[in-house]
């Protein structure tokens, strides 16, 4: 895509009122969007912030936070890569289904997928008798807390690395494998490199989609402060104990996200340029 | 949330339909459509249900919508601007907030009954639980309601008098077997339905309207007295009405619903 050119020659005025076409009602989401943000902030302001948002039981909802969704991070990584590898390279019957079913948990209601997991590997659950054979029971734990946000999250990641691997040329791989790569060096040497920023910036999507995560977790995980009570749970409780508090905790999830989504942004530039 | 489009249009509705002083009892004075929002403590859900659908078969042309939910969740919604007409709290702390900003008159406010807690199990009782004193037994898992929550707040009170009887530091030990604290009644509820706890501290009208689970009473000196208030909201478009659903909730057959539900009736 060539780049916009701004300074390109300018058409006579009559073509003025035609931006304001789009600009207009533009506008009117980009302050849908960006007002609510912005009240947070005004509202936060001159208040007791810093004292809230560091306190003990914010401080732990966040430690807790960043350690589950890392590590579910690192699960959509270690797990989610050979996934969207093979997807995006072998034939095999029931692709389309396959897709579907990797891409459902984008599109489900966080609530659905709680249940789901619960009615799955709850003591009771399907699998809950399964399960406690080897003295295992989830709900109530942080690892439940880390399966929610992979269920929800992983799905982001195998599909962004889906399309990378599938776009790379397959006559690289034909090239390094009759120079005698084995199957593993050619992913290793030459696809991961190649899909070095959709990786990165699949996982990050993943990463703040899970730091994000409320719906499966209170359901499958519940909360207890220091266990499952993650960033997101702490706020909606906070919300209903002292809106300053839940005004803090938000504000320090919106600057995380920040970050997250600037270096997201950085990587993908690094790999256009 | 979704109250608001419903009751906005029906406010409007009635404001064209009767802006000439409303009649105080004939229901005809409300157009088909009108509808009234009550705001109701989660462990309301059956009770009020039945109170809605009697209220109206009674008022014909009116629709009662609820929103149950803790009440401390519901508190902070009116005071965000939510459109309800009614409010009915699990305890006096989140009405008191409300009057206190102005939000409901105090002389509107009537306490409508009583309810006291009760500890439950799942129905095949996996952790063999009997007696009280057992749910300090080890790698148990309760589930309560947050302390935010009144029968969270209820819990706690109940379980720190118990200490009198069971022992000092019998409190301590049964939160340490708490797994979670959940938003609402219903909640803890659920997970003791699913089995998921072991067992968990709910009102006596929950172990009614959840006859499959089996039940610990805590006895009376050691309980609490849950008094549940009911107020119309100032905000109403719908005074009236509003405040004849407080008198039908008052009333011999409301109050007759009410303790089919398990709570105890004010009079």
């Amino acid at each position: 895509m060539p780049p916009p050119n701004s300074d390109g020659p300018r058409k006579a005025n009559a073509d003025r009122p035609a931006e304001w076409l789009f600009a207009a009602p533009g506008m009117l989401l980009v302050g849908l969007l960006a007002l609510p943000l912005l009240a947070l902030v005004l509202r936060a302001a001159g208040r007791d912030f810093f004292s809230v948002a560091l306190s003990e039981s914010a401080l732990s909802a966040l430690r807790l936070s960043l350690v589950t969704s890392l590590t579910s991070v690192m699960i959509s990584l270690l797990i989610g890569t050979p996934l969207g590898y093979a997807m995006a390279r072998r034939r095999y019957p029931g692709r389309a289904a396959l897709e579907l079913l990797v891409d459902l948990p984008v599109v489900l209601p966080p609530s659905v997928a709680g249940l789901a997991l619960l009615i799955a590997f709850g003591r009771q659950g399907l699998f809950g008798g399964f399960l406690a054979t080897f003295g295992i029971s989830l709900p109530f734990t942080t690892a439940a807390v880390i399966i929610a946000q992979t269920f929800v999250s992983a799905p982001l990641y195998v599909r962004s690395v889906r399309i990378a691997f599938a776009g790379v040329d397959s006559q690289l791989e034909e090239a390094a494998r009759s120079e005698g790569a084995s199957q593993w060096q050619v992913f290793t040497r030459v696809m991961l490199p190649l899909c070095r920023s959709a990786i990165l910036s699949g996982a990050i999507l993943a990463w703040t989609r899970a730091l994000g995560e409320f719906g499966a977790t209170i359901l499958f995980a519940g909360n207890l402060e220091g266990v499952s009570q993650t960033m997101p749970l702490a706020i909606y409780l906070g919300f209903e104990r002292n809106l300053d508090v839940a005004v803090a905790l938000s504000i320090v999830l919106i600057a995380v996200s920040l970050v997250l989504l600037g270096v997201m942004r950085k990587l993908n530039r690094d790999h256009e340029s | 949330m979704k109250a608001h489009l419903p009751a906005a249009l029906s406010a409007a509705l009635i404001l064209s339909a009767c802006g000439a002083g409303a009649p105080t009892t004939a229901p005809a004075a409300y157009p088909p459509g009108t509808v009234l929002t009550v705001f109701a403590a989660a462990s309301l859900t059956g009770a009020f249900g039945d109170i809605g659908k009697s209220f109206e078969s009674a008022h014909p042309g009116i629709k009662v919508q609820f929103s149950f939910a803790g009440s401390q969740a519901l508190r902070t919604q009116i005071e965000q601007g939510a459109a309800a007409d009614i409010f009915a709290s699990a305890n006096a702390a989140e009405m008191d907030t409300l009057v206190a900003g102005k939000l409901v008159v105090s002389e509107s406010v009537k306490i409508f009954l009583t309810n006291q807690l009760v500890v439950v199990m799942p129905a095949k009782n996996p952790a063999g639980l009997a007696t009280l004193a057992d749910l300090a037994g080890p790698r148990l898992k309760v589930v309560l309601a947050a302390k935010e929550v009144p029968v969270g707040n209820y819990a706690a009170q109940s379980l720190g008098k118990l200490d009198a009887s069971l022992g000092a530091g019998f409190r301590d030990r049964v939160l340490a077997n708490v797994v979670s604290y959940e938003n609402d009644v219903k909640q803890v509820v659920v997970k003791v339905q699913l089995g998921e706890a072991d067992a968990g501290i709910v009102y006596a009208s929950d172990a009614v309207a959840a006859p499959d689970l089996k039940k610990i009473e805590i006895p009376v000196d050691s309980n609490v007295l849950a008094r549940y208030p009911l107020a119309p909201l100032t905000q109403s478009k719908n005074p009236e009405l509003a405040r004849s659903f407080v008198a039908s909730v008052l009333s011999a057959e409301g109050q007759a619903i009410l303790q089919r539900w398990g709570f105890s009736p004010i009079r």
